[in-house]
């Protein structure tokens, strides 16, 4: 018999793993953006894909770069670093100047991810990070708003329909439909509701994000604001156009279902939601800003591992 | 008929790999020229031998003596001549004091083996008891336990209400336990039956896995008429079988942590035990072979075969016709908890239910390498016994054996489901074991122990 040539691998069991990976999901994940990209691209035209490109290739610039100064390894192929950009672009208004798209994905790189040590040991998320710095920085042109009929370039200044509803000038919002299938002023992927949740129905198939979280995320919302709704009059649709507008359909299923920046335990995922649910209401309601999303998500992240330490789950054949 | 899918928290679902082996009838294998009869095949104290270089041993001849309660004798597997002794590798890793015996290929049995003078039905639990022990019988399922030691009467008075037979099989790739229930499903439930006898327990189960429905509906219609055994199905699932996911899943009990099956009423056999029992006491036959799984891409054939115990791999793979120039990886055991082993001259032991043969083609073995943690709590979702592997594995990393312990890293099973959902391609289970050898040291902090500074 011919002996064998070489030493055998030892290593320890299990010797065989799934191939679900890190970069297939992230790449799973950025395809479910799709729709709401195409979304964008139509009510907003062309300048809508322009940002996001412009977003994720800052982003994977920024990541290359900043790993080779620190001498870490290249990590484009995880595939989060384009997700960032992606998602980061899906919140920015779309008129917004490239130059400040490339500045928050920058921002959400480096200041987001890569200061805290890189993938995995980021505590905000850092598509939010960097809108957050966006919208501090640049108050003007984060705010600056275009109306969804595809002509992006004699562009007006509109009033979303959160700054409508918060104003209380209830008689000159778009119709429920509109809003549902993304035809108002706002962020370039946040205005469809009905993009968002393909993408986002299609992440919990996939098994990439737990329902607990836009569930219960979406859940308090429509049950605080119908509470807030009928307080005020607003009526029954009230709640309806809460949940579609702003960014909290992205928020809920893209943002607030990071998996590096939301627990691991399933108790915790409905406490997260719940915290988020409320907080995003809260600053929707009687706080300085129309929306209140990206704080919430900021916020919420921050009580993460709290939130883990204390949800811990029930070991098998111990006592309760 | 559609049968209820018995099942249990966590786990998940693994690609089988058995289609190349279940429908393969077993054979046998031809004894080689040399056995290597290792003297701790078993949980517990190794046996004395009790033969000296140049004895003419007989087939099933004691050849080791136990030693001790947890303890059983080893029998020669092959008629012939003692000559020598061998300190050598065995499967998990481990040096093992082997008699080595020159096969003389007439495979003559010990006087008196192969009969029995009682009826062994009027047999009473004592002697039951005595002949399991002499047959040297221990679980075949991997965990190798010595079996009259679950037999015996707990001090506390506990007694079993159930004794399942684990037809489980979970591991992909193997599937000696599928074909002897599919070849010896008579010799299985009437073992079950001296089982039940054994332990006064009224009831006996079967449980098998939903892959293998031809073995289930066999045992189904040899069962029907007998109330006391009930045979069910078990939803495919990793890592079904388990000793305590399946107590779980048959009986709803969970076994605490350190705990027994008995301290829930249950005994778990592996229903190859559960045969060779049946030849023990009806023909005082001792454990002298097992079926073993032969598999991987590195195997001419891949097969199911009756191996003599002591029978060293590569006698069994020469056999087969494999080619190894090109091999780099040998299991033995399933993927998901067997040994990686470093030799080929290593003996076929008790609880070798199979040897899987990779080389470089496979793809099965590619990985990757490790990533960071990106907390996607796959391997919480995973995990069968409800611990958050990727926790305990950062605590590790750290070096934080305390932490380790809150996150109650000793309840881990080593099933591998954590590590093989792991998008990161984390080697978690590695990492858990080291975890664990620090915090079961003496003092928490793994001083004690020299080689883990
Ligand atoms: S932590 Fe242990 S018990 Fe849990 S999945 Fe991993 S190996 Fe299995
Ligand atoms: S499966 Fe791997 S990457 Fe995911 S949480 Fe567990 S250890 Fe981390």
């Amino acid at each position: 018999m011919e002996s064998i040539t070489r030493p055998l691998i030892l290593s320890c069991s299990p010797h065989l793993h799934s191939r679900y990976t890190t970069d297939k999901a992230m790449r799973d994940v950025s395809l479910a953006l799709v729709p709401a990209a195409l979304a964008a691209a139509y009510y907003f035209g062309i300048r809508a894909l322009l940002v996001i490109l412009v977003s994720m290739v800052s982003a994977l610039a920024a990541e290359y770069i900043s790993r080779r100064i620190m001498r870490r390894s290249n990590s484009l192929m995880d595939g989060s670093a384009a997700l960032t950009g992606a998602l980061l672009a899906m919140c920015l208004p779309p008129g917004i100047p490239l130059w400040a798209a490339s500045l928050g994905a920058v921002s959400a790189i480096i200041i987001g991810k890569q200061v805290f040590g890189g993938l995995g040991q980021n505590v905000f998320n850092p598509a939010h990070v960097g809108r957050a710095i966006l919208l501090a920085s640049f108050p003007v042109h984060m705010t600056t708003w275009m109306p969804a009929n595809g002509s992006v370039v004699d562009a007006v200044t509109m009033a979303t329909p959160l700054a409508l509803m918060k104003a209380g000038s209830m008689d000159q919002l778009p119709s429920l439909w509109q809003m549902f299938i993304g035809q108002v002023p706002g962020s370039l992927g946040e205005t469809s509701a009905l993009a968002i949740l393909l993408g986002g129905l299609y992440l919990i198939y996939r098994g990439h994000v737990d329902w607990r979280i836009p569930g219960t995320y979406l859940g308090t919302v429509f049950v605080l604001t119908a509470v807030f709704g009928t307080i005020n009059g607003y009526g029954l649709i009230y709640p309806f156009m809460q949940l579609c507008s702003g960014g909290l359909m992205i928020g809920a299923f893209f943002m607030a279902t990071d998996w590096v920046t939301s627990p691991i335990t399933k108790k915790g995922r409905l406490i997260f939601g719940l915290g988020l649910g409320i907080l995003t209401c809260l600053i929707r309601f009687f706080g300085g800003l129309a929306e209140g999303v990206c704080y919430s998500i900021l916020i919420m992240n921050i009580l993460t591992p709290l939130i883990d330490r204390y949800t811990k789950g029930r070991i098998f054949g111990r006592a309760k | 008929m559609k049968y209820e899918r018995r099942t249990f928290p966590g786990g998940t679902h693994i690609q089988d790999f058995k289609g190349f082996t279940n429908s393969l009838e077993t054979q046998e294998a031809k004894a080689p020229a040399k056995v290597y009869i290792p003297m701790s095949m078993h949980i517990g104290a190794p046996s004395k031998p009790l033969v000296a270089v140049g004895d003419l041993v007989k087939m099933g001849q004691k050849i080791g003596e136990s030693q001790g309660f947890v303890s059983v004798p080893a029998h020669a597997s092959v008629s012939g001549k003692v000559v020598g002794f061998q300190r050598m590798p065995i499967p998990n890793g481990r040096m093992a004091d082997c008699v080595v015996i020159e096969n003389d290929f007439k495979d003559e049995w010990l006087e008196g083996l192969l009969q029995t003078e009682k009826d062994p039905k009027s047999l009473d639990p004592k002697e039951l008891a005595a002949r399991i022990l002499d047959a040297g019988m221990v679980g075949m399922g991997g965990a190798t336990f010595p079996s009259h030691v679950k037999y015996a009467p707990s001090k506390e008075g506990k007694k079993a209400d159930h004794i399942i037979l684990n037809g489980i099989e979970c591991e992909p790739f193997l599937t000696a336990d599928h074909r002897i229930m599919l070849e010896r499903p008579e010799r299985i439930i009437a073992g079950l039956k001296y089982m039940m006898k054994l332990a006064d327990c009224p009831k006996g189960v079967i449980a098998i896995e939903e892959n293998k429905m031809d073995a289930f509906e066999l045992m189904i219609k040899l069962t029907e008429a007998d109330n006391t055994i009930e045979t069910v199905v078990c939803k495919e699932k990793y890592p079904q079988g388990s000793e305590k996911q399946l107590i779980y899943s048959v009986t709803g009990r969970e076994v605490p942590p350190g705990g027994l099956p008995l301290d829930v009423g249950v005994i778990v056999n592996n229903v190859g035990t559960a045969a060779a029992v049946a030849d023990a006491v009806e023909f005082k036959r001792p454990l002298i072979d097992r079926i073993v799984t032969l598999n991987g891409n590195g195997v001419a054939k891949p097969m199911n075969y009756r191996v003599r115990i002591g029978t060293l791999y590569r006698d069994l793979i020469e056999q087969n016709g494999s080619v190894l120039g090109d091999t780099v990886k040998v299991i033995s055991g399933g993927p998901m908890m067997g040994f990686a082993v470093y030799s080929l001259d290593i003996p076929v032991m008790k609880g070798t239910s199979g040897i899987l043969v990779f080389n470089e083609e496979s793809q099965v073995l590619k990985r990757e390498e490790e990533g960071p943690c990106v907390r996607c709590a796959r391997c919480v979702d995973a995990c069968p016994m409800g611990l958050e592997p990727t926790s305990i594995v950062k605590a590790a990393k750290r070096r934080d054996w305390p932490e380790a312990k809150v996150y109650d890293v000793t309840s881990c099973i080593e099933c591998g489901s954590c590590a093989y959902v792991c998008p990161s391609m984390i080697p978690l289970v590695h990492y858990i074991r080291l975890a664990k050898q620090y915090v079961t040291s003496k003092d928490g902090n793994g001083a004690v122990n020299p080689f883990l500074v």
